[in-house]
Formats: structure tokens, sequence, C-alpha cells
């Protein structure tokens, strides 16, 4: 034991010239020591408000998609959710059905809950983020709160890139034989775009702003629990 | 400064123009009105009129006209105030334009009959007000009932013909519930119909009928109720009482004289005729009781054997309109050969009921002291018909040989306006003017004449409707309005009451033969019948070939799987008398026998898509004897 001991010190004496240069080592000290800091009650409270946000996900839409035309003034709506996909059913009307009506016109596959294997994925990471956000609350410990973040803004990315590659398949494999011959296209995510007679428009949905609101939550938690650096300052120097 | 007085001098123009403009129109008006009395039209010409029937692009009416379509055998609906033509029901004659009567459900509700005499359109009521649940419609000419529902403004079932009512004028008259609708016959035959007796025997062996068509309250279907065995008069129109009326039901009558031949003169010798008051409530107590009779499958009240049911008033010289007022108190007859309305009194009636006061009878059946009933004869004007009601205690009554409305006060029985109108009225309808609750606003004149005010279309004139504005002390004519032959009667109700759908929901179609799923589609074959399942979706039929021998049975069960309103699609066969439409989510059947060799395009006969045209297939008929022959190649 006394060798180990002896090596770090010899090594931590080794590092000292470095002084007033980057010291990795104490970096890093530092770093575990944030990793271990405990979170505050503060902290787990607003956690416990994160976790609280991602259930209306399940009740609200991620996306919303309104195509307007002459023949439509009030807009077919498209709603996409965590789990599923519907259409706006106004009186008179089912705009989902509509919208592949219309879409076959120019060879666009129809729109099918079962082609999106994201309807299964979303919902069983946004539940197993739910579960880790109550984890982090019990644990306590800023290293579980750090995973989760990072986790989720992966998950995060990884859906929207998998929602957009899903529009952009459904724009560009066009069946060759259809009627109206239009040239690929890649559906708006964000924002507006003519496509034939429609006006199409393309926003996020409350979902996704519950989402945001959720990982904006943790990293203010992250940073309530973090800007504490005077307890790991004081906890590294009784070391 | 300069731009200063050019301001001002622009202004003063204006305002000199405006005034102008303000003058003239009020000369206009001033000088249209008189002249006119006089000349028995009215032009209307006011900005102010104009405004109040527009309705701007997009717009919508505030209420529904339902007019009936007379001998077209449909029925129109129209909104109010722009009197615009919106859509016709068929009900009792063949529509192609919807396709009512080609399919297999319609075919068998029209029966062996293509046409139809629609007269009274009578909406729902529930407590004495319209509920916007049914309309129904009577066939003066072949004796049916029909009930469209305004869910989805279609006809849903024909009752009859009705057995032993002949010549169904005298309705269809709801009561306040809907618990009836009222019929009569207009023209007395000997019963059950098919008996046969000389025209010499009419006095005595020819029957007139007043009843009452049962209703189901929640389903809305309609079965024969109960009948009354009547003198052979003429049982012409009919309103059902309210208030302290309810219970009661009211039909005018022509040719008491019991006069055949040339009615003209042989029904107009006495001075009075009758209306036929019948308790309603005692007829379903006697029915209950027993005390009838089975004539063609029946239950029919004989009078003379159970009394205390009908009594008959008498009512100046060949009434036509009974009408009751608002409140119940007043039942107004119009007797249209004299230029009085009577309003009697159902207090008074009541009472000279329960004193018998009476004057003698008919076949047994009791006439009333008429003036120990009657209230008031009030002097209307020539040829007096129709009365309807406003919300300020105001009653209209159309006079056709006058050609005019006049407009008259309840209880003190004045008479206070009077407007022209062009030509020749028959019914009026005011805004729900014939339920407890009537709203004023507006009223329809329906004209039996037109000629003159419309660009000439030759012989075959259309009827007139006239709207006019009843909110004011003075009426006002609104707008000129057009149909084909011929409203009699028509109800105007608020739009809000009615909640129609656009589109049959998969879920709710119930046909079991319905398909939602191009890979259903099919032809299938047993033996000589050949059964299609097939789906009409933009822009195409699945399937598209049917192929098929002569002589082979064949059935569509064509579904139209769009679940967007106004994505119709049609289903005309050449060359074999068929024409489908089927509305977003309905199904249809077509059956039909395949004798005609040879091949046969169908196509989509209502507009649809920007590939309608090419919405079409083929039906092969392959020839029992090889014909090939003859065949161009």
């Amino acid at each position: 034991m006394s060798n180990i001991q002896d090596f770090i010190s010899r090594q931590e004496s080794a590092i000292q010239p470095l002084e007033g240069k980057f010291d990795m080592e104490k970096w890093l000290e530092k770093a575990n020591a944030f990793f271990d800091l405990p979170l505050r009650l503060r902290s787990r409270l607003i956690i416990l408000i994160a976790a609280v946000l991602l259930i209306p996900t399940f009740i609200f839409p991620l996306w919303n998609m309104t195509l307007y035309a002459n023949q439509f003034p009030d807009g077919l709506n498209l709603y996409i959710y965590s789990y599923t996909l519907d259409g706006g059913h106004p009186e008179g009307r089912n705009d989902l059905q509509e919208i592949n009506t219309l879409n076959h016109y120019i060879g666009m596959r129809p729109l099918l809950e079962s082609d999106f294997s994201e309807f299964g994925w979303i919902p069983l990471m946004i539940g197993i983020f739910f579960i880790l956000t109550l984890r982090t609350i019990v644990l306590g410990k800023m290293s579980n709160l750090v995973d989760t973040t990072v986790l989720f803004i992966y998950f995060s990315l990884f859906s929207f890139w998998s929602f957009y590659n899903r529009l952009y398949q459904y724009g560009h494999n066009l069946d060759p034989k259809a009627p109206v011959k239009v040239p690929p296209f890649m559906p708006p995510i964000i924002g507006s775009k003519q496509l034939a007679n429609f006006t199409v428009y393309s926003y996020p949905g409350p979902a996704s702003y519950f989402l945001v609101g959720f990982l904006l939550l943790l990293l203010v938690s992250i940073l309530l629990s973090g800007r504490h650096v005077k307890s790991y300052k004081r906890l590294s120097t009784l070391k | 400064m300069k731009n200063v007085r050019k301001k001002i001098i622009f202004k003063g123009m204006i305002s000199t123009f405006s005034l102008i403009g303000i003058l003239s129109l009020t000369l206009f008006s001033g000088c249209s009105r008189k002249p006119e009395v006089e000349k028995g039209t009215e032009k209307s010409s006011t900005i102010g009129a104009a405004v109040a029937s527009y309705i701007a692009p997009g717009d919508m009416d505030e209420y529904y006209l339902f007019y009936s379509g007379g001998h077209s055998g449909n029925v129109f609906v129209a909104g109010i105030p722009s009197m615009r033509h919106i859509a016709t029901i068929p009900v009792f004659s063949p529509y192609p334009s919807t396709g009512y009567g080609f399919d297999q459900e319609t075919k068998k509700m029209l029966g062996e009959f293509t046409w139809g005499d629609v007269h009274h359109p009578s909406l729902s009521e529930t407590n004495g007000n319209y509920d916007g649940r049914w309309l129904f419609v009577n066939d003066n000419a072949n004796n049916r009932m029909a009930r469209i529902d305004l869910r989805d403004f279609k006809t849903k079932q024909i009752l009859g013909p009705i057995p032993n009512v002949s010549g169904y004028h005298g309705g269809a008259f709801v009561t306040p519930n809907t618990e009836y609708i009222l019929a009569a016959s207009r023209f007395s035959i000997p019963l059950p119909k098919g008996a046969y007796a000389p025209i010499e025997q009419y006095a005595t062996d020819y029957k007139g009928v007043v009843a009452g068509i049962a209703v189901d309250p929640k389903t809305g279907e309609m079965s024969v109720g109960w009948q009354i065995l009547m003198p052979p008069f003429d049982y012409d129109l009919g309103d059902a009482g309210k208030g302290p009326s309810y219970g009661w039901a009211f039909w005018t009558s022509y040719n008491s004289e019991r006069a055949t031949g040339k009615l003209e003169v042989t029904s107009t010798q006495k001075d009075r005729d009758y209306i036929a008051a019948v308790n309603w409530k005692a007829a379903e107590q006697a029915i209950q009781n027993g005390k009838f009779k089975m004539i063609a499958g029946v239950k029919v009240i004989d009078p003379k054997e159970v009394p205390d049911i009908v009594y008959l008033i008498p009512c100046s010289k060949s009434p036509h309109g009974v009408d009751v007022s608002p409140d119940g108190k007043y039942i107004i007859g119009s007797g249209k050969l004299q230029s009085i309305t009577t309003a009697f009194n159902m207090e008074k009636i009541l009472t000279a009921i329960q004193n018998k006061d009476f004057t003698g009878n008919e076949d047994g059946i009791p006439v009333l002291n008429y003036d120990a009933v009657k209230d008031a004869e009030v002097n209307v004007g020539l040829g007096p018909l129709h009365t309807q009601f406003d919300d300020k205690g105001y009653a209209y009554t159309s006079l056709y040989v006058e050609s005019a409305i006049a407009k008259w006060k309840l209880g003190t029985w004045e008479v206070v306006d009077k407007i022209p109108v062009s030509y020749n009225i028959g019914h009026l309808a005011a805004v729900e003017g014939d339920t407890i609750n009537p709203k004023g606003k507006y009223l329809v004149a329906l004209n039996k004449l037109s000629h003159g005010r419309h660009i000439s279309v030759g012989p075959s004139q259309p009827e007139s409707s006239q709207l006019i504005d009843i909110s004011g002390e003075k009426m006002k004519l609104l707008y000129d309005a057009f149909t084909e032959p011929e409203p009699h009667y028509a109800q105007i109700i608020k739009a809000d009451k009615l909640k129609p759908i656009e589109v049959y929901k998969k879920e709710d179609n119930k046909h079991p033969e319905a398909i939602w799923d191009v890979k259903d589609a099919k032809v299938e074959r047993n033996e000589n019948h050949v059964t299609v399942k097939m789906i009409a979706v933009r822009s195409s039929f699945e399937p598209w070939k049917i192929e098929v021998n002569e002589g082979d049975h064949v059935t569509i069960h064509l579904t139209n799987i769009e679940q967007t309103t106004d994505m119709l699609h049609g289903f005309g066969l050449n060359e074999y008398n068929i024409n489908v439409v089927v509305d977003p989510g309905e199904t249809k059947t077509i059956e039909f026998v395949a004798n005609k060799p040879g091949v046969h395009p169908f196509y989509c006969t209502n507009f649809c898509s920007a590939l309608h045209q090419e919405m079409q297939g083929y039906l092969l008929v392959k020839p029992k004897q090889s014909v090939s022959t003859g065949m161009i190649r």
C-alpha cells in the first residue's frame, strides 16, 4: 500500500512543475468530484417536474403538418404522435385518408402507422427516460443526472434524424407509374413549402416542446447542483 | 393651400352626391309603394331590400326552407334569406342526380310508382316546436307518406299506399309531439279499395276517411294508426291542436253537398261546409277499448257507432286551410269562395260539445252551432286560403283571388296591412310560423303564377316564391325566386336546429356487403348468379372488369370508401338504364339481368377528381351464341 501511495505522491510532485499550464490530473479529479456531487433538494424537485413533463408527450403530437389548398381552406391536418399517426377529423372528413388518397396521384406510399418503427421505440425510450429520471432523483448523484441528460440528447437527435429520413424516403421513393409525375422532393420539417396546389406547413407539436422543456429542466438542475462548487472544492482540499 | 382647397371641394362634392343619393332613395321608395299597390305588383328595388336578402359568397343562410315539390315527387331545399335553391331531395320519383330509385333499397321503397305528388311538408315537433329530426311529406296521388331523415337529407321510409285513404291531401301535419301525422281522403270512394259502387250511390256508399299515422318517437318509423269513417265530403287540409286544443285534429272539407260530376258547380251550392274536429285522444282510447272494425287490415272507428270523437263545425263556403293559432286558442278556417276568414274559439267549441249545442248531424256526426263557436269573421279579402303566424300576435292570410297577403291581429281581428304578390298565392310560410313559437322576420309567398316576372322560358312556366320581410309594421317584398313545379306548402326552420352529417363514417356503415380494402374487391359466381363487391375511390373502380354470361343475374355491392365531404362517385352502366350515386362511406346494391350481350362500359357519373374521366370499367357479357362472324377486326 505504501508503495502505491509513494507512487502517487511521486507522480503528483512530477506534475507540480507544470503549474500554470493545463493540469489534466487536477481537472480529472475535479471532474470526478463533480460527478460524485450529491444532488441538492432543489435539483431533485426540478428533475421531478421534468419527469412529469414526459407524461403529456403521450397525449399531444410531436409534430404537426397542415396542408392548405383552395379546396381545403381550413387545411388538412396531419399529427405525428410518439406512438401513432393521425389526421384531423373535422366534420365530414378524415384528413389522413384524404392525404393518402391525394398522395396516390403522385405515387407516394400511403402513410401507414405500421410502416413507422419509430412508433414502437420512441414511446419505449420515453418510458425508459421516465424511469432513468426517477432513478436519478432517488440515487441523487450528479453522474446519473449527466448520463440521463446525455442519453436524452442523443435520443432526441436520433429520433429527429429518423423522422427526417422517413419523410425523405416518402418524398423520394415515388411510384414511377404514378398518374402525376413530380420531381422527388423533401417535405418541410420546420417551415412551409409549396407542393403542387398545396402549401404545406410543418412545425413541432406540443409534445416536442415538452421534450425540450424536459431537457432544459435537466440542464438547469445540473447547473443548480453543479454551481455549488464550493462544496466539492472543500471536499477535495479536505482530502 | 391649393391642396387644402382641393380637398374641401372634393369633400363638398362627396357630401352633395351622398345627399342626392339619400334624397333619390327616399323619393324612389316613396313613389315605389303607392302606384304599385294600384298596379297589383311591387318591384322591390330599394337598396335595403337587396341588402336584406343578400348573402355574400361563402356566407351561410340563417334558415332552411323546405318546399314541397308537388307532382315532381321531390322536396326542394332553399336557404333564407338568399332564396337560393341548394338541394333537391327525391322522395316519390326516381332521381338520377342522386341515383335515387336505381339501387335495390330505393327501388323497393318506390315500388311500382314512378311519381308522387308532394303537398305538405311537416317537420317533426317536440312540445309544439320543430325539433329538426325528420321531415314528413304526403303523396296526394298514391296515398303514401314519406319520412326524410334530416341527419342526411335522405328519404328513409315510404308508407303506403295507405289502406282506405284516397287522395291523401290532408297531411302531413304532425301533432305537437309527433305522436301522429294527419291523413285524410280528398276523394271519397267505396271502401275497402277495390270495392265497387256506381257513382249514383256516391252520397251513401262512398266513404271519406280521416286518420292518424303513428310515429315511433325514437326511430320515426311510421305505421298505420287509427282511421275514422267519414261522410263522403272532400277532406282538404288539416292542422293539429296545441295548448288548449291539444288532443284535437282539424280538417276542412268541401263538397258537403255530396255531389258528383262538375264539382265546381255541384259542390258550391251551400253557403257553408265543414271543419271536422277529431278528438284523437278519444280515438286512441276507443281503439284501445276495441271499438273499431277492421277494414283492409286497419282499425277503423265508425262515428255512427262510437260517439264523442268527431264533430263538424260549419265554416264559410268551400274552406281550404285550417290553421291553429300558436297559443292553440283559435282555429282559423278560410272559406276560399268568400272574403272572410273565420276564427273559432276552442273554449267555445268545448263548451258547445258539452252543452250539446248542435244544429243537426251528418251520418250521425253532430254539427256544432256556428254562432256559438265562432269568435270572429275577419274581413281579409278575396279568396282566403291559408294562415301563418308571427311572434307579435299577427296572422297572415294568403288571398288567392286577390293575389295578396293580409296581415291581421289575433284577438282584435283587425286587418292592418296588405301586400300584393305576383301572382295568385297558394300557401305561405313564415319562419316556424305554424309552431307554438313563431319567429316572425320572414314570410315566403308561394305563388302559382309567375308570368312576366322572369326571362321567358316558353309556355311551361315555373312557380314563383317571394320573400317578404314581416319584421316591421308594413310587409316589404325583398326577393323573387322561381322553382320547378310545384311547391304547395313549405316550412322554414332555423338552420342551427339541424345537425346534418356530410360523410357516412366507416364505422356507421351497416351494409352487410360493404368492403373497405381493394384486397376484398372481387367477382364471385354461384351458378348463374354473379356477385360483385366493388370499391369506388379516386379515381378507379375495383374490380374494373366484370365478366358474365348472357342471362346471368348480376348483383353489385358498390362501396364508396372515401371519407371526405363532397367526394361522391357515380356508377353509370351504358345502355342498361342504371345510374347509382354513392356518397362518401355509403354502400349501395345494384341488381340486373345481363340480358344484353356484348361489352358495356361503366363509368363514374358524378365528377370526382382530376382523373374522373379515367374512372371507368367494362361489363363483358359473353353471348349465349357466338356472333363473332359479324365482329369487325
